[in-house]
């Protein structure tokens, strides 16, 4: 617990050594487009109580948690299948490993010509990207399933489907979590991405995009500082959960 | 109760066993001693209906083994694979019982009826990762006594623990299936060992495994862990099953 703590504060030393330094370099007039670290932190902090920021968030936020949620409810069983039938993966996989390196923001032109709904569009994206490390996390975690595990059960006379459920599953669990919590960042990047590419009525990216028309750069920043502090908070967030569901794993 | 006819199993070009002949009687312990590599594992494998064996035919109590039986456990060597870390000791015991249709309650007296009886009763909630190797593989043996099988099979079940643990679980053993009256096939490499526990001691020779030897042993009972390895029946049979071993090993040889 010491080792952990004396890390986040040596991290939090980092963070504060490289704005110190940004600030003084920004007031010695280096540079002069981008404003003073210190008004981005007060503007992000404005921005936390600021009712048309805040709208602009819950957008972002409801195709973020949308576009995720159905990633888990089609990726997980998706992968189960084909990581409990290695044959059908060995017939899928040239199409999943075609499919995965194509960047998300390259498909969001044909997503506006096929979704008229903007949530639909937004979410689609975002399932696009973040579905691949849940249906690569859950194949590789069936496949990495101790056959001693399974055998041990095979040998008290269970059925095919009862290992799936009690071995299998439980035992591939924390490598599906860790595909969840990547999917969340990456679902991040997108929700944001497709609302700077496509526009729309309201989102973070939205936002970003008006308060450059208006020369507002401190604004800009702010709002993006404060998405990024949010995939943080996420992954700070699911790597508590995780370390506290599959406790059993690391103490082994 | 178990009848082995002329089983004989290959992996591929591999020949792992060669046609082994033998029966186990209702309540008897019977090890089947072997150099590593004479298929018996393989042996114990196809008992137990994970191996689908190339020929001949196993029968418990006369039904013919096509896939696992109903009223069979195994206790694996690996208990650090075989115990499922993510449930308590009193879940892992648990566990197998849904597939006699208790309900929930019963299957939680029953696992800590059975953790008792290995010694464990204050471990029920721990975790196997927060168990020594002994006590892990106590839980195994509690997992496979809760079931209640007519017939236990042991894979090299104390080959992973140390020698003071060894000879702790060997006694375990022979105490509660006494208590039981369970039928017993116990698969080692270790002699002393087979001699130790054994009702009958049955060698198979290096692959393709086939019996070379059926020795009944006539010590008293119950063994005891200094008394029995001196007892002059033990030293005869020790040297024996040695023979009958080291026989085989020799053989390819001399050829």
């Amino acid at each position: 617990m010491r080792t952990r703590s004396t890390r986040v504060l040596r991290g939090a030393v980092g963070v504060a050594g490289l704005l110190v330094a940004a600030e003084l370099a920004l007031r010695a007039g280096h540079v002069t487009l981008l404003p003073l670290v210190s008004t981005v932190l007060l503007r992000a902090a404005e921005l936390t109580v600021d009712g048309e920021f805040l709208s602009a968030a819950a957008s972002t936020l409801a195709s973020w948690a949308a576009g995720l949620a159905l990633t888990v409810a089609v990726g997980i069983p998706i992968g189960l299948l084909l990581g409990a039938m290695p044959k059908v993966e060995a017939v899928v996989r040239p199409l999943i490993e075609f499919l995965r390196p194509i960047p998300s923001v390259a498909l969001i032109p044909l997503a506006i010509l096929v979704f008229t709904e903007q949530l639909h569009l937004r979410a689609a994206i975002v399932i696009y990207a973040a579905c691949w490390p849940v249906l690569i996390n859950t194949i590789y975690g069936l496949k990495d399933v101790d056959p001693v595990a399974k055998e041990t059960l095979r040998s008290f006379g269970f059925g095919p489907l009862a290992v799936l459920v009690r071995v299998s599953l439980p035992s591939a669990a924390p490598f599906i979590a860790t595909g969840i919590r990547l999917a969340a960042s990456v679902a991040i990047v997108l929700a944001v991405s497709v609302e700077l590419v496509a526009g729309g009525t309201d989102g973070v990216g939205v936002y970003i995009i008006k308060a450059g028309g208006g020369g507002r750069t401190d604004l800009m920043i702010a709002a993006t500082v404060l998405t990024g502090l949010f995939g943080l908070l996420v992954n700070v967030a699911f790597v508590a959960v995780e370390r506290k569901v599959f406790r059993w794993r690391h103490a082994r | 109760m178990l009848e082995i006819i002329d089983v004989t199993h290959t992996y591929g070009a591999y020949q792992a066993l060669g046609g082994v002949k033998l029966t186990l009687a209702e309540g008897e312990l019977v090890c089947v001693v072997g150099p590593s590599g004479c298929g018996k594992s393989t042996l114990l494998r196809c008992v137990a209906g994970l191996v689908q064996p190339t020929g001949g035919r196993i029968l418990l109590d006369g039904v013919p083994v096509s896939q696992t039986p109903d009223n069979l456990a195994v206790v694996f060597q690996d208990y650090s694979r075989s115990l499922f870390p993510w449930m308590s000791a009193a879940a892992n015991v648990a566990l197998p019982l849904r597939r006699k249709g208790m309900d929930r309650a019963s299957r939680r007296t029953a696992a800590m009826e059975a953790l008792e009886q290995v010694g464990l009763a204050g471990a029920a909630g721990k975790y196997p990762w927060e168990m020594s190797g002994g006590m892990q593989q106590r839980v195994s043996i509690a997992r496979a006594l809760a079931y209640r099988p007519s017939l236990l099979l042991m894979d090299e079940p104390f080959g992973s623990v140390d020698a003071q643990t060894r000879e702790d679980l060997e006694d375990l053993v022979l105490r509660v299936c006494a208590h039981h009256g369970m039928t017993i096939m116990l698969v080692t490499h270790d002699i002393d060992e087979s001699v130790y526990l054994g009702d009958r001691v049955v060698v198979l020779s290096r692959s393709p495994g086939t019996v070379a030897g059926d020795l009944q042993v006539s010590l008293p009972s119950p063994r005891d862990q200094i008394a029995t390895r001196e007892h002059e029946t033990f030293v005869r049979l020790r040297a024996e099953v040695g023979r009958l071993i080291r026989g085989n090993q020799l053989s390819p040889q001399e050829t």
